[in-house]
């Protein structure tokens, strides 16, 4: 009998066997860990913005609430982004368009004269799903840098489409003259009854999220992640579960945008520039790709930054931007690797 | 006769001048195992490729259970049942040997647009998986991160994948690449223990592995078969001694 040898050369195995008593008790333990981890610091990330507005009428600080809600309009936005970049490895560049879409859908209703909820919010996610679904459908088709170039080219088509619409104000902004009505009534007028729908709507948006990911659909996308090839071999075809991702998180980031509205009461194509797109970027992988926590975090700390810094001096940018690269190099895992009560491997 | 599961009639492809598959007419019958070999550079990865559908051939057909699947993109083809192993581990490191396995049997049960239930809770899909995992010898390595097994664990994972499509025909690509002598022999008893269960177009550079388990051997030159037979009639052939395993005893 003849033995031909392999065409590959016997590829080494690159770690030896783990030995079977302890890797078997520690594999699961970990996973379900992080996991517990991960509630524990979102729990606490949402305990402390439920407490802040109590803590800001002890100061009267007025300014902490409207940062505040700033922060969580931010993070719902980064949690829609970090669902597709760090759960399904898609570097979506043109994520602020949904931020600008959804706050334009509000504005724009309200100044036709359609203020209340039961509208504006149908048409946000209308809106904002729909333009996630058409260029999604494109965009999906490619891989790589090319993926990140057409979501950015898409991104910049509805920077300028805002721009260019001079009824609305054109690079100008639109005004809003008020909020957001529920069922006809102002409630929303009221900073601390805002301030709390903004935190419920967070909650919202990163249970769905954590919901999403644990479930079939979620691990179809994880699994596209690491290996397309496995999964076509299995009979999956990942681009309609990449499309459907990129829709939820496009729609949640709408959401995200039609808040961001309200809060400021003004809508402009600024909100919608490649430069925010890149933020958004910045929070998720900052917080810690693969946790969404860590993009609430993530958002949290970028945004505070950001505030500190350019009180401190005018080229904030200049300690900002190393301080983004040392947290990137080093912190592999970003923020969410530097709280305490994880570990490196996790 | 029975009718074949898998036939490839008449398949052609072609990199320029450079005849890959060159009319190659195989079959595999239901609960057969039937071996490709072939010295380097005969044509059996391409050949695998216009399979499983990641490649599109020139010409000819490949019929699959009955129908002309020649069109079908890989994954519909998997969905008809046809199941590959990769010749180089193709499997998801992060995921728990279990959830790589839960996955496969996930896409077989139906689509996965479901959003809300915790699959890791999902009991049936967990044990089921188990049941796949026992069977390839991997029980208790269920819960460790596939990319930290070793690479006999991930061969063998490989075909615990493969055989939670509950698949027609078995497609295996090397399942012994790299593996050592002891993980060889462990994987040619799996697949003896396999042998009727499903039918299997076995491509392997193990010719000990290969007289063992199959049933019938075609010998791929040059992208044409040369020679298909029972083990005997190749070991016998002037024809493949000439072409290929002549070849192996002049060197």
């Amino acid at each position: 009998m003849t033995t031909i040898p392999p065409k590959t050369p016997p590829q080494t195995s690159p770690q030896a066997p783990v030995e079977a008593p302890a890797g078997m008790a520690t594999a699961p333990v970990a996973a379900s860990r992080r996991w517990t981890r991960e509630t524990l610091i979102a729990l606490t990330a949402f305990a402390l913005f439920a407490l802040l507005p109590v803590l800001a009428a002890g100061l009267e600080d007025t300014f902490m609430v409207f940062f505040a809600i700033r922060v969580m309009v931010f993070a719902i936005a980064a949690v829609s982004l970090s669902l597709i970049l760090g759960f399904g490895a898609l570097v979506s560049f043109g994520h602020a368009a949904y931020l600008g879409l959804g706050a334009y859908s509000v504005a724009i209703l309200a100044e036709h004269g359609y203020w209340d909820v039961t509208i504006s919010l149908p048409v946000t996610l209308l809106v904002c799903g729909l333009f996630a679904a058409v260029t999604g459908a494109i965009c999906l088709k490619t891989r790589g840098v090319y993926f990140i170039m057409i979501t950015l080219a898409f991104g910049q088509m509805a920077y300028y489409t805002a721009t260019s619409l001079s009824a609305y104000g054109g690079d100008d902004g639109l005004t809003m003259w008020g909020r957001t009505e529920i069922l006809g009534s102002g409630m929303l007028s009221d900073r601390t009854t805002f301030y709390y729908v903004v935190l419920g709507v967070l909650i919202f948006c990163y249970v769905l999220a954590r919901m999403i990911v644990a479930s079939r659909f979620g691990r179809v996308l994880q699994g596209a992640k690491q290996s397309e090839m496995r999964l076509r071999a299995i009979g999956i075809d990942p681009y309609w579960y990449r499309l459907v991702a990129y829709v939820i998180a496009g729609m949640m980031a709408g959401l995200a945008g039609a808040l961001l509205a309200n809060a400021a009461e003004f809508v402009s194509p600024a909100y919608m520039t490649w430069h925010r797109s890149g933020e958004l970027i910045v929070m998720v992988v900052l917080g810690g790709l693969g946790s969404l926590a860590g993009s609430i975090i993530g958002a949290a700390s970028f945004l505070v930054l950001e505030e500190l810094l350019s009180h401190v001096t005018e080229h904030w940018r200049l300690i900002f931007g190393p301080f983004l690269v040392l947290v990137v190099l080093f912190g592999k895992g970003g923020l969410m690797a530097l709280i305490p009560g994880g570990r490196k491997n996790d | 006769m029975t009718e074949p599961i898998l036939q490839l009639d008449d398949l052609t492809k072609a990199y320029g001048a450079l005849k890959v598959t060159d009319h190659v007419s195989i079959d595999v019958l239901p609960g057969e195992i039937h071996a490709v070999i072939g010295p380097n550079g005969a044509g059996k990865t391409t050949l695998i490729g216009q399979i499983s559908g990641a490649l599109r051939p020139d010409g000819g057909h490949v019929r699959f259970d009955g129908r002309d699947v020649t069109a079908l993109p890989m994954h519909a083809r998997a969905r008809a049942g046809l199941a590959r192993s990769f010749q180089i581990t193709e499997i998801l490191p992060a995921f728990t040997a279990r959830e790589n396995v839960a996955l496969a049997l996930q896409a077989r049960a139906g689509h996965s647009f479901r959003f809300l239930r915790n699959v890791s809770r999902d009991r049936d899909l967990n044990e089921r998986a188990g049941q796949c995992l026992a069977e390839l010898g991997l029980a208790e390595r269920a819960d460790i991160p596939a990319g930290i097994l070793s690479h006999g664990e991930k061969r063998a994972l490989e075909l615990a994948i493969a055989i939670a499509c509950k698949p027609k025909l078995l497609l295996l690509d090397e399942p012994m690449a790299g593996t050592g002598r002891e993980e060889t022999d462990r994987l040619v008893e799996v697949l003896q223990a396999m042998k009727g269960r499903y039918a299997m177009l076995l491509v392997e550079h193990d010719m000990s592995a290969v007289f063992a388990l199959a049933d019938r051997i075609s010998v791929l030159v040059y992208g044409q078969i040369v020679a298909t037979g029972t083990p005997e009639e190749i070991r016998s052939s002037a024809r493949v001694r000439e072409a290929y395993l002549g070849e192996e005893a002049a060197a």
